[in-house]
This record gives structure tokens, C-alpha cells and sequence, in this order.
């Protein structure tokens, strides 16, 4: 019998399984390791000597990423402020473009958006710095100095994230709010104050915290994706040295917008 | 009977399929230099990260003081690490971060120094490693053996009680290899830490060694002494120190010791009866020129003894080598010790009119144009008999030493 199934090798069915398996124990163990490397980080942000390091983080991840978000921002509200307006014209409901643009933007594509800009600027540039510090001995250079290498280098970007995803988010809204204002009333002939009285009278507290709660979960999720990415990229299997930060910067970015997206579903459906 | 500062019994790590060490047994005793010599891929550095906690092995345990350092409490793990310091082999230096901001980031993270404080220690060790000119510069833009002074200024800012040093020499030119050899021992003496290597820069690490290690895949091929080393006569032993040593000092452009025994067992075969041969034995006190000097010109003085001794004698015939850290020795075949004794006379007279010159420029460049060094050059010259070892004839040329050459400060030159 054993020399049967041999000769007729695995059985395909089987192998499907096993190959199904395999992967979500590993995908599972991921997000395991992950959970507790985030667990781990977030404790060490209030530990002694950490303020320095996290204003030099919001600087980075905050700062230098103002420019884009805002540009991202200002060019969403507008194409809003276009597509919303063609297609309330068609029911009578111009007057509405401020509601909608608001709600689309607060709700929705201010803190996904924002979060994939910042991803895709200071997510990537965080797993590409860890991992050449990993990989270059910096990281064991640091726990031979009894310097926490999670507290020194992930507790600080962790917070500058939490810091700086909602502030970011709220530019991105506020600028978005004004693109639609550009197209819609400035371009199209739209009342301006109707506009600004329907964004006022349509958007409420709910909607708002629904948002910044949204860029919150989002923060959490690209810096800790991003930082385990980095972080263990000398564990890939994949490829060594420079070719491992590759990797892992490349995973970082396409995993944390897929979590974003993910994470936004669930998110919305709760709020909702 | 000494307890073990460190000790490792029966470590065995494995990495996937690979066993990388393989029941290791060593012993690392106090305010010793202990030098780690093995082939590329033998384990060298996965035990030294086993010392620090970077590793931990698959079996058998490290003890610390007689307690394993598996079992010790956070704290008293957090204080064994406290004492311990770790160059790395690239340097591991920080990119982003200058020379000053390198060397002050122990200090700034771990301790609750001062800035005041914390500057002039920082200040001190960049001085002490000759890198003043480079305190604002980044890592990248400095040579590789900059890089390395600043991650020894790093190792040592803390002043840690034992100090693990991954191939600090690597990449560097004789001059420099000799210098960190030499501030290895000099730290060493004046912070009394206990240092572990893992170094190929023989005949050098033989000089500042107290106990050698070689490590032979996986396993402790031999642990001891180097002069217990060259007594056992192990052929593995044998094969690969004199594979690692080559023909020539590095240093000095000598023979390397092993060529210099090669070059003595020659003459005495290829004599008939008794050969007539002299020895002259020269040395410099090296201790005290790298007090007043500093590492750097120390090496140089030495350096520039070899090249002097190498040019003089080799023409006539005589073959050099320096069988310590400050000592060289030439055998002088068909000589007799008058002969030798008024070339060793002429040889003192050059190294006046010429070395102690130069040494004096290398000092005035170092210490400014006031520094007036004393250098003392001491020479023995004995007879050599057929049956004499090397050993032995470096002993009766010691008794006869004296003072050959001086020179003390401006006075110049006197043979």
C-alpha cells in the first residue's frame, strides 16, 4: 500500500490542504509576532529619554510629509468637488456638494488616504532605515550598549505615528474641504456659502471621531507593519543583505495598504 | 585555584542544519588578553556574541564568575552587561550620527551624566584615539581605520570592565594594526579590563596575549599560552599558525619568526663543526615611548628600528626578527661577536644621525615643537653556539645589553 502511494505520489487534494494550512499558520504566527512586537513597542514609549527621539520621529513621519498629504489633499477635494458636482446636478441637489465632499472626505478618504500617503513616503523609508541598521549591525550595536533596540528605534516612531496620522488626516480633510470649494464654487458657480453652511450643518462630532479613530487604527498599523518589517527583514527567507531591506520595504508598503484597506472595511461597518 | 571571570562548558550552537560550535569548552580569566585565532567560518564571533547575550546556545551554559548566566536575576544580568563593551568587526557605527555623537551615545542613553561631563569623557577618548580633526564628521566620510578608532573610542567611552574585540585590526596598515594592539594594552593596564580577541595579526597578538585560542572547526583546538602552544609542536597547530604568519613582519619588513627559526636551523645545518655566529639583540622600551608618545610614534619608533636594523645587516648577511613586542633580534652567521660589536657601534652611530631625526619630527608632529622625547636603544651582543636555541641565545644577548643609543631631547643624538 505504502509502495502504491509512493508510486502514485501525494495526493492532490491533500497537498492543496497542506499548502492552505501552511501558509495561514504562518500568516497566523505573523500577526502573532507582530501583535507582540506592537505590544511590546507601545509600553516602551513611556519610558525615560524617549521625548527627543519622538519629536525627531513626528519631525520625519509629521513634518516632511505635510507637503504631500496637503498636495494629495487639495487635488482629491477637487475631483470631488467635479465628480460630485455632475452627478448631483443630475437630481437637483447641487446644494448638497458641500455635504457630500465633507462627508466623503472626513469619513472616508481623508484618513485612508493619508495613511497610504504616509505609508508610501515615511512607511517605506522607516522599514528601508531598520533594516540596513539590522542589517549592518547597528541594531546588535545598540544591545551591546544596553540600549533597547525596540525602545530606541520602533516605541518613537510608534508614537510620533499616533501623533501625526490624525493631525495629517485633519490637514487633509480641512485642504480637501477647500478643493471642493475651488471646483465647485469657484469653477462651476456653485454658492459659496451654501457650500460652506452644508459642510457645517452635515458633519458631526460622530463623523469627525469616526475619522481620527480611523487614522488612530491606521498609525498603529503602518508603523508597526512597517517597523517588524524592517526590523526582522535579516529573518526572510527570500534574499540577505540589501536584497532583504528590498524585500522588506517592498512588503511593508504593499501590506500595509492592504491592512489600511482592510482595516477601513471593519472600521466602517462598526461605525456604521 | 582561580575561578574563570568567564567560562564556557559544553556550548554547542547550531544554525539550521549548520552546527557552528560544537562542545566548546574555555576558560576567560581576569584582567587577561585572551585572543580568539581561528579559520574564517569557525564560530569566532558567534562566541563572542555568546558572551554578551546577542546568542544563546542550543546546549550547554556560560558561567560568570561560577554562575551561570542563564539563571542570573534581570538585574544582575543588566549588571554583567553593564560591564561588558563590544567592537564589532565592521564597526557598527551609526551612520546618521557624527564621530562626537557616535562616541557620546552609550553615555547619553545609559548613564545619568551630565552634559558637561558626558563631553569631556567623550572629548578625552576622541583625543586619546587621535581623532580630534574628525569629532564633526559622519562615519561615511571617514577611511576605514578612522572608522575603527571610533568605534574603539565607542567600546571604551563607558570604561567597560571586560571588552570583546571583533578583528579590531581589520582593514588596517601595519602602523595602525600596532597601534590598536598597543592601546588595546595600554587600556587594558590603565582601566584594568579584560579583553578577548579574535585577531590573525601574528606575531603581534603572541606579543600582547597572555592565553591564545584556537578554535578548529568548532571545537577548542588548543587554549593556552602561545609559548605552550609552541611547545606542544601539535602539527595543526603548527600548519596554521605558520599558514596565518607568512614570511615577513608586517610591521618592520623582517623576517617573520617562524622564517627567522627556518633561516637558523639552515645555518647551523649547513655549517661544518661549529659555526662562528654572533647575535645582536636590540630594544626599545616601548612602554615608555607610547606613555610619552603616544601609540602612533611608539609603533613608528619600532618600525623604524626594523627597517634600520634590515638595511644594515642584511647585506653582510645577518637575518632580523622581532621576537617580542619591542625586541629584535640578528644573527650574524661566520661573525664574530667583536665584529658584530663594531657593527652594532657604526648601526647606533646611523641610527643617531638619521632615526632618532626623524623620530625626533614624528614626536615634534604629535606633541608639538616643544616635545623633546627621551628614546633609549638597547643592544647585547653574545656568541652563538650550535647547540644554543633561540630562546637561549635572546637570554645571553639580554644579559649583555646596554645602552647603545640615546637620544633625550635637544641635546640630539648620542651613540
Amino acid at each position: 500500500m505504502a509502495l502504491l502511494d509512493r508510486i502514485r505520489g501525494p495526493n492532490p487534494l491533500v497537498t492543496v490542504l497542506t499548502l492552505i494550512g501552511r501558509g495561514t499558520l504562518r500568516l497566523l504566527g505573523n500577526f502573532g509576532a507582530m501583535a507582540i512586537f506592537f505590544s511590546i513597542a507601545f509600553i516602551n514609549i513611556f519610558r525615560r529619554k524617549q521625548l527627543q527621539e519622538i519629536v525627531n520621529q513626528v519631525f520625519y513621519i509629521g513634518a516632511t510629509s505635510s507637503l504631500i498629504v496637503m498636495l494629495v489633499g487639495l487635488f482629491t477635494g477637487m475631483v470631488l468637488g467635479l465628480q460630485l458636482f455632475y452627478t448631483l446636478v443630475k437630481f437637483g441637489s447641487v446644494g448638497a456638494l458641500g455635504s457630500a465632499v465633507s462627508l466623503s472626505l472626513v469619513r472616508e478618504l481623508g484618513p485612508v488616504l493619508t495613511a497610504i500617503m504616509i505609508t508610501a513616503r515615511a512607511g517605506s523609508g522607516m522599514a528601508a532605515e531598520i533594516g540596513i541598521l539590522r542589517i549592518s549591525e547597528q541594531v546588535d550595536a545598540l544591545y551591546a550598549m544596553r540600549v533597547d533596540p525596540v525602545q530606541y528605534l520602533i516605541s518613537p516612531r510608534i508614537a510620533a505615528s499616533i501623533i501625526s496620522f490624525p493631525l495629517l488626516t485633519a490637514f487633509f480633510d480641512l485642504i480637501g474641504i477647500i478643493g471642493g470649494y475651488l471646483t465647485g464654487v469657484l469653477l462651476l458657480g456653485t454658492n459659496g456659502g451654501t457650500y460652506f453652511y452644508r459642510v457645517h450643518s452635515s458633519l458631526n462630532m460622530v463623523d469627525v471621531r469616526g475619522g481620527f479613530i480611523k487614522a488612530l487604527v491606521f498609525a498603529a498599523i503602518v508603523s508597526c507593519v512597517c517597523c517588524f518589517q524592517g526590523y526582522f527583514c535579516h529573518m526572510r527567507t527570500g534574499g540577505y543583505g540589501a536584497k532583504s531591506v528590498s524585500l522588506a520595504t517592498t512588503s511593508a508598503v504593499v501590506l500595509s495598504c492592504v491592512m489600511i484597506l482592510i482595516a477601513d472595511y471593519v472600521l466602517t461597518s462598526f461605525f456604521m | 585555584m582561580e575561578i574563570p571571570l568567564i567560562e564556557f562548558r559544553n556550548i554547542t550552537k547550531r544554525f539550521g542544519d549548520k552546527t557552528v560550535l560544537e562542545k566548546v569548552n574555555l576558560k576567560i580569566y581576569e584582567n587577561q588578553i585572551t585572543t580568539i585565532i581561528g579559520k574564517s567560518g569557525t564560530g569566532k564571533s558567534v562566541l563572542l556574541k555568546h558572551i554578551i547575550g546577542l546568542l544563546t546556545p542550543d546546549e550547554g551554559a556560560i558561567f560568570f564568575r561560577g554562575k551561570p548566566v542563564a539563571a542570573m536575576k534581570k538585574s544582575e544580568w543588566e549588571e554583567y552587561r553593564s560591564r561588558v563593551a563590544y567592537l564589532f568587526q565592521n564597526n557598527a557605527l551609526f551612520d546618521s550620527m557624527t564621530v562626537f555623537n557616535n562616541v557620546a551615545f552609550p553615555l547619553r542613553r545609559t548613564t545619568n551624566l551630565s552634559k558637561k561631563e558626558i563631553d569631556g569623557r567623550v572629548l578625552k577618548r576622541i583625543q586619546d584615539l587621535e581623532l580630534t580633526e574628525a569629532v564633526d564628521k559622519y562615519p561615511s566620510e571617514l577611511s576605514g581605520g578612522m572608522q575603527k578608532r571610533v568605534a574603539l573610542a565607542r567600546a571604551l567611552v563607558s570604561d567597560p570592565k571586560i571588552v570583546l574585540f571583533d578583528e579590531p585590526t581589520t582593514g588596517q596598515d601595519p602602523i595602525r594594526k600596532n597601534m590598536i594592539l598597543s592601546m588595546i594594552v595600554h587600556y587594558r593596564r590603565k582601566f584594568g579590563f579584560t579583553a578577548i580577541m579574535i585577531s590573525h595579526d601574528i606575531p603581534d597578538v603572541f606579543f600582547i596575549s597572555d592565553r591564545i585560542v584556537i578554535l578548529w572547526e568548532g571545537s577548542v583546538g588548543f587554549e593556552g599560552t602561545y609559548e605552550e602552544a609552541a611547545r606542544l609542536k601539535l602539527p595543526m597547530i603548527d600548519e596554521f599558525l605558520r599558514g596565518l604568519e607568512g614570511f615577513q613582519d608586517e610591521l618592520t619588513g623582517l623576517l617573520s619568526r617562524e622564517a627567522f627559526k627556518v633561516s637558523y636551523a639552515a645555518m647551523l645545518g649547513g655549517s661544518a663543526g661549529i659555526p662562528t655566529a654572533s647575535a645582536a639583540l636590540f630594544s626599545v622600551e616601548f612602554d615608555l615611548l607610547q606613555e610619552s608618545l603616544g601609540p602612533q610614534a611608539a609603533v613608528e619608533v619600532l618600525r623604524a628600528l626594523g627597517e634600520y636594523a634590515n638595511r644594515r645587516f642584511k647585506p653582510v648577511g645577518g637575518f632580523s626578527a622581532r621576537h617580542s613586542r619591542d625586541q629584535i633580534l640578528t644573527i650574524f652567521p661566520h661573525t664574530s661577536p667583536d665584529k658584530v660589536r663594531q657593527m652594532v657601534a657604526d648601526f647606533a652611530r646611523e641610527l643617531n644621525q638619521e632615526a632618532l631625526a626623524r623620530i625626533q619630527s614624528i614626536a615634534q608632529a604629535k606633541m608639538g615643537a616643544q616635545a623633546r622625547p627621551e628614546i633609549y636603544i638597547r643592544a647585547g651582543v653574545t656568541q652563538v653556539s650550535s647547540t644554543d636555541e633561540i630562546d637561549q641565545i635572546i637570554e645571553k644577548a639580554q644579559a649583555k645589553q646596554e645602552i647603545v643609543a640615546t637620544h633625550q631631547g635637544d641635546s640630539g643624538g648620542r651613540a
